[in-house]
């Protein structure tokens, strides 16, 4: 029942950032540079489930992406798996609580994020403009998304505490020993 | 622990490594299959777009109509000022008027006369409003709020401003993406509308910053281009109808090979501010070769 509320949740979270991104931060834009929700909701759910089950969360994100905004489904899907895949390496390292370090990592993935996009879409097409890209739209929109991941993340964290956390195995077992003893 | 105690029995665990290589294996294969079968996508894209699309319709709409209100009280000032001065100006557009009304019939007789009609008609348009933006920051597509139901088909023009934003890609039954023109990866075959020189003008991310798009392969031995000419699509573009105007050139440059000429130019539509755009509702007519065509030309 917790499990099966646990994905409606993860479902719903990952198409209001997708809605959010795509229609609401049109208007909120600072010179046409928006935040990337979907980078922040992969980061922060791969981080308290693990990179398996980032892996997925991060796939399903950007298949959205795929979906809607590339001719060709899969590559955003590629991304954006390996972007959960890594930051769910840090479940281990990282307490979700603290806010540091959570935030240094989506910051991270998005610079990840957009030297991936830099290689596949330009590069390929021949085009090198590495240093204005980074500062006129990869940096900004770091920027963006670090302020936004401020807010968002400690609310994805409060959500999950709240509605989502599996019982722990550990918990279990202490119940049940107890119960023998 | 004690050895006693037995352990719960184990789940079965894949290693992770293992889950992002199917995951990824999976994307590349879905890749592979949507390149070579590029139908292959709508499925995914008739099941979403109506989960997602009423959503972004809403929000764009409330987002609109929010922005609108303020540029309301905004401009309430302006608009007095300007009312004045219109009203003045329309006195003398409406003698204006009648004269050009005369000169037209004369102008719409005389095209018949040439059959040139068909040419320069008015093409049939569709007003579609911007519902949502490219999720990431430098791919210039968007979706419109309509789709194959209104009439639309791949490969239709999408003007603003007079004009040319770009042309639609992606359809689904009630929304339609559209790739701009400044997008890095679009390339519209062009002229001179003076002297009829054709161009192609590709969209640059790196320049789009300073407001301009590259242009190149400018064929103008007689040097007669100069800078503010009109740009339009050109008759032997593939997927443009012609006539369309795409900006004004802002520098013009000599290549290496000094055969051709390359440079900037200003796009006619301002593309930071787009909410409402007009679809073309007729696409290029293109000789397919067989049946190997996509289906983009075969309505």
């Amino acid at each position: 029942m917790r499990k099966f509320r646990a994905l409606l949740i993860i479902a719903l979270m990952i198409i209001v950032s997708f809605i959010l991104q795509t229609s609401l931060f049109r208007f909120l834009n600072i010179g046409g540079i928006s935040p990337n929700l979907m980078i922040i909701v992969t980061v922060s759910l791969s981080i308290v489930y693990g990179d398996k089950k980032g892996t997925v969360i991060g796939f399903i994100c950007g298949l959205l992406c795929d979906i809607f905004f590339s001719d060709y489904l899969g590559f955003y899907a590629l991304v954006y798996c390996f972007t959960g895949y890594l930051s769910g390496k840090f479940e281990r390292i990282i307490f979700p609580d603290s806010l540091k370090l959570p935030i240094a990592a989506i910051a991270g993935s998005d610079l990840l994020y957009g030297f991936f996009c830099y290689v596949f879409r330009f590069v390929i097409n021949g085009k090198f403009f590495f240093g204005s890209f980074i500062l006129h739209y990869v940096l900004p929109e770091i920027l963006y998304t670090t302020l936004i991941a401020l807010i968002i993340y400690p609310l994805i964290i409060w959500i999950y505490k709240r509605f989502m956390r599996p019982i722990r195995e550990s918990e279990k077992n202490f119940a049940k020993r107890k119960s023998t003893l | 622990m004690s050895p006693v105690i037995k352990k719960p029995k184990k789940k079965f665990h894949i290693p992770s490594k293992y889950v992002l290589m199917i995951v990824s294996a999976l994307c590349v294969l879905l890749l592979v299959l949507t390149y070579s079968f590029p139908f292959a996508t709508s499925p995914f894209r008739n099941v979403s777009s109506y989960l997602i699309v009423p959503f972004q319709n809403g929000i764009s709409a409330v987002g609109d109509w929010m922005i609108d209100k303020r540029d309301y009280i905004a401009r309430i000032k302006d608009l007095q000022a300007e009312n004045e001065e219109l009203k003045t100006e329309l006195s003398d557009l409406k003698s204006e008027n009648t004269e050009l009304q005369q000169n037209k019939y004369e102008l719409s007789r005389l095209r018949k006369l040439y059959t040139l009609d068909a040419q320069y008609q008015d093409y049939d348009k569709t007003g579609a409003r911007i519902i949502a933006k490219d999720s990431g920051n430098w791919y210039h597509s968007f979706l419109i709020n309509k789709g194959e139901t209104d009439g639309l088909a791949v490969d239709m023009n999408v003007i603003a401003d007079d004009g040319l934003v770009g042309r639609v890609t992606a359809i689904g039954p009630h929304w339609a993406r559209v790739i701009s023109i400044i997008n890095d990866d679009s390339n519209v075959s062009a002229q001179v509308l003076s002297t009829s020189d054709n161009m192609i003008v590709s969209g640059s991310l790196s320049d789009y910053a300073n407001g301009v798009i590259d242009y190149s392969k400018l064929t103008d031995n007689a040097d007669q281009v100069t800078v503010g000419d009109k740009v339009v699509t050109s008759n032997i573009s593939d997927k443009y109808l012609p006539g369309i105007l795409i900006g004004y050139i802002s520098s013009i440059n000599k290549d290496a090979n000094n055969l051709t000429k390359s440079g900037q130019l200003t796009p006619a539509v301002d593309f930071e501010h787009l909410d409402t755009v007009l679809v073309i509702l007729e696409v290029k007519e293109t000789i397919s070769d067989g049946d190997t065509s996509s289906g983009s030309s075969d309505k």
